[in-house]
């Protein structure tokens, strides 16, 4: 086995600790020893975008982030994007819009739009398309999904 | 008084019914799923294309801490599998291509597995292999499978008419041959399964299935296990187009090793693995010879078609069925031939993929149709209106039109796109290395379902509790396209409630009742009959029960909101809750349950493949513009104007996301999309160099729904599931024809492959 390292970091809002295997990623990390199912592994090089989330704010492809570097961050999964009062109004907008077909890609595209948004309260659609360019779907053709990332620029 | 306003869900824009669970990342994926005790299998796959395996020796992998089970072909029932039972799970004589599975372990890690997998030793004696179907079909070609010593498993031959008369009859014939190129799924969920076997050796499987039913029977001799001890739960699933029709040797592979081992197994697959080991779209070498009279009347069409079949036969030999329905019925065509040999190769296999062999036969179908236009010198809009079908026709090959758009979706998309105009004008030359060009092309796909089995039916079961809360148990599984929530749609529509009453099971066969499966975009179309009439007998029951008990007859009551309300005036007069629980607690009490099992009027093709195989059919026509850019061979889509007959629109959301899931697809296979196989070997088993369409790539989509109210779809809708996908890389290829002067007949449209057709030139 594998050295293991312990580590700290803020989870969704919540301090956490875990001890990781230093050739652990922090997608594995996330799915296999804290269990949250939510981000999910399309690849596993970077390719596609699925296990989006943010680690001190910017978006990152989980898959390719080692769980040893996550010491010290703070992460954010799709289970720490929904509110006590309901779905984030990007969320909403998915459902509302039907960005959202077999879902597999589905956190991840949340993950990245709400990081654009975060980023950039006055996107074009192009810049929009350009943001999530590295969020493969294979249902959708995008068209709902930027729909919803525009809409929400709206609120 | 309370007055209840008529209203419908018909049409409307109502969200899917299962995402929020998708976008909070609730909803769980077979690879989302855990039970106690689980154990990962990981699978050995060969590393020659044609070989006999000499000596397979597993004993280090058995000795390996954290191993429970380690399985080869001694150890299994050795029954083949899928559609052409010529696959064993496990391969123990001899390897075919380079994803055959020959052993596969069970342990308490995906690490420990993939250790397994390392220390086994397996010997081979290379065979001599071929790649090329032609190659494949000479006499002294390597043999593949024993049993087709010619190494055909499947032969087609399909006529109507009289092709030497209608060679005849025309004034101007061409000959062609067209080349279509290996693609993938690119589900992104990749495959994956868990099996479990309880103390009474009851299995639980959860697998992707889009055919549930089928599945069980169809694994079961594979297994040793009797279909009525399978429970088939299908967890959410991360896209099918078609992938998960068959059964593969993972599923089969998974299910032996939790009986070895009687523990939980689960078996997830690479993306790596996914793309060596999931199947293909068949690659088709088609040569068309197609006739016209100078007045624009076609006159014959003539083709044979040599299909790739790979190593072993699952759905991709079948989809001659679908080829000849285009080419014997996409316009009038009196006189027809057509000839198939499917050819077993040291390629992978292909399967099932939306549209089902119908890119491949519209692309040659629609490039050809441009080209005779050209040749009699006719516009290609004028010339396609010339022969296309009307309602109430039947084709030669005995499919009956009730309703048909096609004429509305040529008019339509061709008036949206500025067609004519635009065609005349980018033919006549531009200036500069950008040129931009104008495609037409339409398709026909079965739209009512099909039927290749006994019966094409789905059963539906519904109850309504005494809070007004429905539950529908429908057969229809749910791959991504919105089933459950056109299901819950119609059948909220009959009962006059609103979408929050309603829930849809469709995941567990133990519940659901019989389906064929998702297939030939046949779930709205059947699955939704079924529901729709099991609502109506439902509907039927209360208003039958509410007239009783206000004195009234059930023709003057009707169902709003919730409440029974009187049909003229919508004035409200009971609550339906409290009329069901009336009805549980009268003295004859009962529940209010329903069932259906719908069967379409449609009939199984005789043995020369005619007869009216589909209940309705689907028609389109989208016009691509483009802008080539011939310094570099890059291809930039404009926009595209898609036109379908849908029958009617049951969710407008939900068949737009059908229309450009499929349009972007669509362009993905004639553009960007590739599996590049060489000596059997796949060369990009990734999405670095597997380009499937992305945002930025996404044209400009003007859509357009011709509403035909198909007499026979549940509230006149037809399937679409598949159609969107079908005719946009003819269309493309005739595009850029417009644009450039030259005839692409082969696929994808790369910037390097443009590049050097127009440099050929």
């Amino acid at each position: 086995m594998s050295l293991e390292k312990e580590i700290r970091f803020v989870l969704n809002g919540t301090p956490t600790t875990a001890a990781v295997p230093v050739t652990m990623s922090a997608l594995a990390m996330i799915r296999d020893r804290l269990k949250l199912t939510g981000t999910k592994s399309g690849c596993e090089e970077g390719e596609c975008g699925a296990c989006t989330i943010l680690v001190d704010g910017t978006s990152v492809n989980a898959c390719l982030m080692f769980a040893v570097d996550c010491d010290g961050r703070e992460l954010v999964t799709i289970e720490g994007i929904r509110t006590a009062d309901g779905l984030s109004p990007l969320q909403q907008l998915f459902v509302e819009d039907w960005a959202v077909q077999c879902g597999f890609c589905t956190p991840g595209m949340v993950m990245q739009g709400t990081y654009l948004l975060s980023q950039n309260p006055e996107m074009s659609v192009e810049e929009i398309q350009r943001g999530i360019e590295g969020n493969l779907c294979r249902c959708t053709g995008y068209k709902k999904v930027i729909d919803a990332i525009a809409g929400a620029l709206a609120k | 008084m309370t007055v209840i306003e008529k209203q419908t869900l018909i049409g409307k824009p109502i969200p899917k019914l299962d995402a929020p669970k998708k976008v909070t990342g609730e909803a769980r994926y077979v690879q989302d799923i855990e039970l106690p005790g689980m154990l990962f299998a990981k699978i050995l796959r060969s590393s020659r294309v044609h070989a006999r395996i000499v000596r397979i020796d597993t004993s280090a992998a058995k000795k390996l801490a954290g191993v429970h089970a380690v399985l080869v072909a001694a150890d299994t029932p050795g029954v083949p599998l899928g559609h052409g039972k010529d696959n064993p799970p496990l391969k123990g004589d001899k390897v075919r291509s380079l994803r055959d599975e020959i052993a596969a372990v069970a342990a308490e890690s995906v690490e420990i597995a993939e250790e397994a997998l390392r220390s086994i030793d397996v010997e081979y004696e290379d065979l001599p292999a071929v790649f090329d179907p032609n190659a494949a079909l000479l006499d002294d070609a390597p043999v593949i499978h024993e049993k087709h010593p010619d190494n055909i498993p499947f032969t087609y031959e399909y006529g109507q008419g009289d092709v030497a008369r209608g060679e005849e009859e025309s004034d101007v014939v061409l000959e062609d041959r067209f080349s279509l190129h290996f693609v993938t799924h690119c589900c992104m969920g990749v495959s994956g399964v868990l099996a479990q076997f309880d103390a009474e050796d009851n299995l639980t499987v959860y697998s992707q299935t889009q055919v549930p039913f089928l599945y069980k029977k169809d694994i079961a001799p594979v297994i040793d296990v009797p279909p009525e001890k399978i429970r088939v739960i299908q967890p959410t699933i991360g896209g099918g187009f078609g992938s998960k029709l068959d059964i593969y040797p993972f599923e089969p592979i998974c299910i032996l090793l939790a009986r070895a081992t009687r523990r939980p197994v689960k078996l997830t697959f690479t993306r790596e693995e996914e793309f060596i080991a999931s199947p293909t779209r068949q690659p088709v070498e088609l040569r068309l010879r197609s006739g016209v009279k100078q007045d624009g009347t076609l006159t014959f069409r003539d083709v044979s078609t040599v299909h790739d079949n790979g190593a072993y036969t699952s759905w991709g030999a079948t989809t001659p069925f679908v080829i000849m329905q285009t080419i014997s019925s996409l316009y009038r065509v009196p006189h027809c031939s057509y000839r198939t040999t499917v050819v077993y190769t040291n390629n992978p296999y292909s399967g099932s993929f939306r549209g089902f062999g119908n890119l491949q036969a519209t692309f040659a179908v629609e490039s050809h149709m441009d080209q005779l236009a050209e040749a009699i010198g006719m516009d290609p809009l004028a010339f396609r209106l010339h022969n296309a079908q009307k309602a109430g026709e039947t084709t030669p090959q005995g499919m009956v039109f009730r309703s048909c758009g096609l004429r509305e979706c040529l008019t339509r998309a061709a008036e949206k796109s500025d067609f004519v105009a635009k065609h005349a004008r980018y033919r006549k030359g531009q200036e500069g290395p950008i040129k931009r060009g104008v495609g037409i092309a339409s398709l026909l796909h079965v739209g009512g379902g099909a039927k290749i089995y006994r019966s094409d039916g789905c059963g539906t079961m519904l109850k309504i509790d005494d809070y007004g809360h429905v539950t529908v148990f429908t057969g229809a599984s749910e791959i991504g396209q919105g089933s459950e929530t056109v299901i819950a749609q119609l059948v909220a529509e009959e009962l006059g409630l609103p979408m929050s009453s309603m829930r849809v099971v469709n995941d567990d066969s133990e519940l659901t009742p019989w389906d064929v499966g998702v297939h030939a975009s046949r779930t709205t179309f059947i699955a939704g009959n079924s529901a729709q009439r099991a609502a109506r007998k439902a509907r039927a029951k209360l208003l039958d029960a509410a007239a009783t008990k206000l004195g009234l007859r059930p023709e003057e009551l009707d169902l709003r909101e919730g409440h029974v309300t009187r049909a003229d005036t919508g004035e409200a007069l009971l609550e339906l809750p409290r009329l069901i629980r009336s009805l549980h607690f009268a003295k004859k009490s009962e529940v209010v349950m329903t069932s259906e099992y719908y069967e379409p009027p449609s009939v199984a093709q005789d043995k020369e493949f005619k007869g009216n195989v589909s209940a309705s059919y689907a028609f389109g026509t989208q016009v691509v513009e483009l802008a080539v850019d011939t310094e570099t061979g890059v291809i930039r889509i404009v926009k595209v104007t898609a036109a379908h007959d849908v029958g009617r629109v049951i969710n407008s959301l939900g068949i737009q996301g059908q229309i450009e899931g499929g349009v972007a697809m669509g362009i993905g296979y004639a553009i960007t999309e590739h599996l590049l196989v060489e000596d059997g070997v796949i060369r990009n088993p990734c999405f670095r160099d597997y380009k499937i369409v992305t945002a930025p790539e996404m044209p400009e989509l003007d859509m357009h729904f011709i509403e035909t109210l198909d007499p026979e779809g549940p509230s006149g809708a037809k399937g679409v599931g598949e159609a969107p996908a079908i005719c946009i890389s003819a269309a493309i290829v005739n595009a850029l024809y417009n644009a450039t002067g030259k005839r692409f007949d082969s696929l994808p449209l790369t910037p390097e492959r443009v590049l050097r057709g127009l440099k050929d030139h």
